[in-house]
């Protein structure tokens, strides 16, 4: 076993093998048994799928109401609803897609549920804090259902002022939900980063950390660092409407384009929140079913931090036509063009990974390539909407709409369902159907496609965003776009179906069913309560496929736990061992 | 994929959005060519396939860092100037101010006149809008020009555009304004110079030989009445004209009023001073944009809506 003599950095461990065990009869789903058990537990994985179970249904509702607006919109004028009705549903698609299921859906589930496992760590480093973060999450969901039970909310999930200071409705119990809402996310984040910083197992040194924790460190740092901002602007909103202080509404000495900067100061970074951790699972998963090294693991690791950072600084580019100077504009474009590159360079480094790898294309893979080619049609609208006389155009019509959902949910929803194939028989031992997941699969793809590609037509041709009603022009390209909706509806109740079905009458999967040498994986399906019978001892990158699989199955063997040191090896000291 | 290019800096636009789309498309092929093309070729043969160790390769990782770079460069200073055009307007620009209100857009001239859903402006000949909201955020877009702009109430914002042909264009608000915000539409009518001076002139005085009943019903339309209140019974933002006409109204209050001419004239002029029952008071005053002999009209056409 290659590893280098012992220097000052280094440490020796007595190690041995430990492989994991294929069919746990005791493991985290039936350790502790009863809904009390669930509910006030610490441990990361149960908190995961409680965010899981959470945000599925969020889903479901912010699925349903993208439905009601693709067929109100068959027809021009009225074909169901009124326009008030209509305004207040586009309003919490928007809002319930991203406070309650784009955000929490990388950090809050996967996040949880794979952090610890890939550090070979027992839990995170709060886990007490953790479980706060899901309660604050599930009061301010709370507060937007009251919201939309209570007179809705028709103001568009950004809030502009100052409109939202004076229109009907129940807009503060929403503010006050977002508000809440953002505790959760930046305690999430804090406890991301501290575990990674503290709680890596032995050798697992900054290069040879996961893609993966690489990505939601990045995503961390936006929590922790934006989500403040958007706190304080739901906040002075919510002064404005109950006390009438005047900060962004005119009619009281306020200023409206102020609220836009504050806004976008958090909501831009926030769509890095949404897709940074979706290019960290994509790493893991084309390294895994390439069965090969990644291609230029810095180039990926340092870009996530580069866009987090540069993502700071484009906020602007949704105010092009919102009445800023035009210095500001040009600064805004260019720094927008710049953010274009690392991920152009995340793109380039995942097919290199590929070529002459060992591709195996089950489900999680497939996932991952429609990702590629969706996003990279995502990323390529961007750059459209970043030219500035371009977006003059374009802004605010549907081509607008069109890149967003190419970006997050040909983006992130894929790169997520990506992960949810990719762990999930990490999470429950079991197999779904390869079958049904890739006649799902397939069919979200042609439904997407048919449902936001005639959408970047409709934009182009000057069809506004946000319209109940539309010239008679427009009708064929919405009606197409709604029978790909549909299309997208029956793809997810059949992935809703197999998932479900795969509970209860799934195959076992056993414990590392893709072969990947990543962590997580060395440990029984489902993991153990507390993730791994020992100490894991890293000495290889989670990604060194050429290496053989008995190395990244080691742990630490001490005396009184009756094993057998099989050999010995040294690993870098920990920060703290070395202070 | 784009509407007719009807302005004089449209092209512009069009030939930096074609650059990309084509651009786009091109690599978008490639990537895509790869990704089929790997997972064809490199397709696991054997469960206990030896894959090559290649972690990295500086020269392929600054080619595909420099050369998007570059690209992007481009489209960024392409992008810039274009938008230096759309933003500095000529000097010689014939200026018009535009009003946005929930939901009409109302256009002022230098003669006084005012237009209200209709933008009557020459053809060859800069024309720029100065503009302002009275409520809420507005924004101003005219997609056969490739312009839009912002419209707020507490300051001013221009745009300006020039007209190369004879003919009609739609505008939009494309800043979400409320419930008829899609409803929210005007025309732009390109004239010929001549055409255009002999309609200022004649503009205020168009209507003069006409029937009033008949004016009042193209009042309503032209006006954006039509936008809240229907004229066959059906409920919108507003109360329909239909059956309006001395009938006994509840206002918020609890007040009764019958609709005579004097109500309908102050619903006309200062809107919300009285609201009818299960309404909300979001009408804008149409007080300065229109005048007595119209407000005639329209009562004389409501009248006729039993």
């Amino acid at each position: 076993m290659a590893t280098n003599d012992s220097t000052t950095n280094a440490k020796r461990i007595q190690v041995r093998r430990y492989k994991p065990e294929e069919h746990p009869e005791k493991h985290y789903l039936n350790e502790e048994k009863g809904l009390w058990a669930w509910l006030t537990t610490v441990d990361h994985k149960k908190i995961g799928l409680m965010y899981l179970g959470s945000i599925a249904f969020f889903f479901f509702i912010g699925g349903v109401l993208a439905l009601l607006l693709r067929t109100e919109l068959l027809t021009p004028a009225r074909s169901f609803m009124d326009a008030d009705v209509y305004n207040q549903v586009f309003t919490l698609h928007g809002a319930i897609m991203i406070f309650f299921f784009l955000i929490p859906a990388g950090p809050a589930v996967l996040g949880n549920f794979i952090l610890p496992l890939q550090l070979g760590a027992k839990d995170v480093a709060f886990p007490r804090l953790n479980l706060a973060s899901y309660y604050i999450y599930v009061i301010g969901a709370i507060f937007t259902l009251v919201a939309i039970f209570t007179g809705g909310v028709d103001t568009g999930w950004t809030f502009y002022t100052p409109y939202s200071a004076t229109t009907g409705g129940n807009v503060m119990a929403m503010t006050i939900g977002v508000f809440i809402l953002g505790f959760s996310s930046i305690l999430t984040g804090l406890n991301f980063i501290v575990t990674i910083h503290k709680m890596r197992a032995p050798g697992i040194t900054w290069n040879k950390l996961p893609l993966n924790l690489w990505a939601l460190y990045a995503t961390s740092l936006i929590q922790i660092l934006a989500t403040p901002v958007l706190a304080i602007t739901v906040l002075l909103l919510t002064m404005e409407r109950a006390l009438g202080i005047g900060i962004f509404d005119p009619a009281l000495g306020g200023d409206p384009v102020l609220y836009q900067h504050f806004f976008w100061f958090y909501s831009h970074p926030a769509v890095y929140i949404m897709i940074v951790p979706g290019f960290g699972i994509i790493s893991e998963v084309i390294s895994t079913f390439s069965r090969k090294i990644i291609f230029g693991y810095w180039a990926i690791a340092l870009s996530s931090l580069a866009i987090a950072f540069i993502g700071f600084l484009v906020w602007g580019h949704h105010m092009f036509t919102a009445g800023q100077s035009s210095l500001a504009n040009m600064v805004f474009s260019f720094l927008t063009f710049l953010v274009g590159i690392p991920t152009g360079i995340k793109i380039f480094n995942w097919l290199a990974t590929m070529y002459r790898g060992s591709i195996d294309m089950k489900t999680p893979m497939v996932y991952a390539m429609v990702f590629l080619f969706l996003f990279t049609i995502g990323g390529f609208t961007g750059i459209m909407l970043g030219a500035l006389s371009v977006d003059i155009h374009l802004h605010d019509t549907y081509y607008v709409v069109a890149h967003f959902h190419y970006v997050m949910m040909g983006g992130m929803v894929m790169a997520f369902l990506a992960g949810l194939h990719y762990w999930w028989p990490k999470m429950f031992g079991k197999m779904y159907s390869e079958l049904w997941a890739k006649v799902s699969c397939a069919l979200l793809f042609v439904g997407f496609n048919m449902t936001f590609l005639p959408q970047f037509v409709m934009g182009a041709q000057g069809m506004p965003r946000r319209y109940f009603n539309y010239i008679d022009q427009f009708q064929s390209f919405h009606q197409f776009s709604t029978i790909g909706a549909y299309v997208m509806g029956v793809a997810f109740l059949l992935m809703a179906g197999y998932m479900l079905h795969s509970l209860i009458k799934g195959k076992p999967a056993g414990s590392n069913p893709w072969g990947s040498r990543a962590l997580e994986w060395q440990t029984s399906s489902p993991p153990e309560l507390h993730n791994f019978h020992h100490t894991p001892v890293v000495i290889n990158g989670p990604y060194d496929y050429h290496k053989p699989m008995s190395e990244f199955q080691l742990g630490i063997v001490s005396s009184h736990n009756g094993h057998h040191a099989e050999e010995t090896v040294s690993v870098p000291k920990s920060e703290k061992e070395q202070a | 994929m784009l509407p007719p290019a009807k302005s004089t800096t449209a092209e512009a636009t069009d030939a930096l959005f074609h650059f990309i789309n084509v651009t786009s498309v091109i690599l978008l092929i490639g990537i895509t060519i790869a990704i089929l093309y790997f997972s064809w070729k490199f397709r696991r043969r054997s469960d206990d396939d030896v894959t090559p160790v290649i972690a990295h390769n500086s020269k392929l990782e600054i080619t595909w860092s420099v050369i998007p770079l570059i690209l992007v460069m481009i489209v960024f200073g392409w992008g810039f100037s274009g938008y230096l055009n759309l933003t500095t307007a000529p000097d010689d620009a014939y200026e018009i101010r535009v009003v946005g209100k929930s939901w009409l857009w109302e256009f002022h001239y230098e003669t006084g006149h005012v237009s209200i859903g209709e933008l009557h402006v020459p053809a060859n000949r800069p024309v720029k809008l100065i503009m302002s909201s009275d409520d809420v955020l507005h924004s101003f877009y005219i997609p056969d020009y490739r312009v839009k702009m912002d419209v707020l109430p507490n300051r001013y914002t221009s745009l300006w555009f020039e007209a190369t042909e004879v003919g009609e264009s739609v505008i939009f608000c494309t800043e979400y304004c409320g419930t008829a915000h899609s409803n929210m539409l005007a025309t732009a009518y390109v004239h010929t110079l001549e055409d255009f001076e002999t309609w200022l002139e004649t503009a205020g005085s168009a209507d003069d030989d006409m029937d009033p009943v008949e004016l009042g019903e193209q009042l309503v339309t032209r006006n954006a009445c039509a936008t809240c209140h229907s004229s066959d019974g059906s409920r919108l933002q507003g109360p329909s004209f239909q059956g309006l006409w001395q009938s006994e109204r509840t206002m918020e209050d609890g007040e009764v009023v019958i609709a005579d001419e004097n109500y309908i004239r102050e619903s006309i002029l200062d809107p919300n001073a009285r609201i009818t029952q299960g309404y909300q008071p979001i009408m804008p005053t149409y007080a300065g944009s229109i005048n007595d002999r119209q407000i005639d009209a329209i009562i004389e056409y409501i009248k006729t809506l039993q």
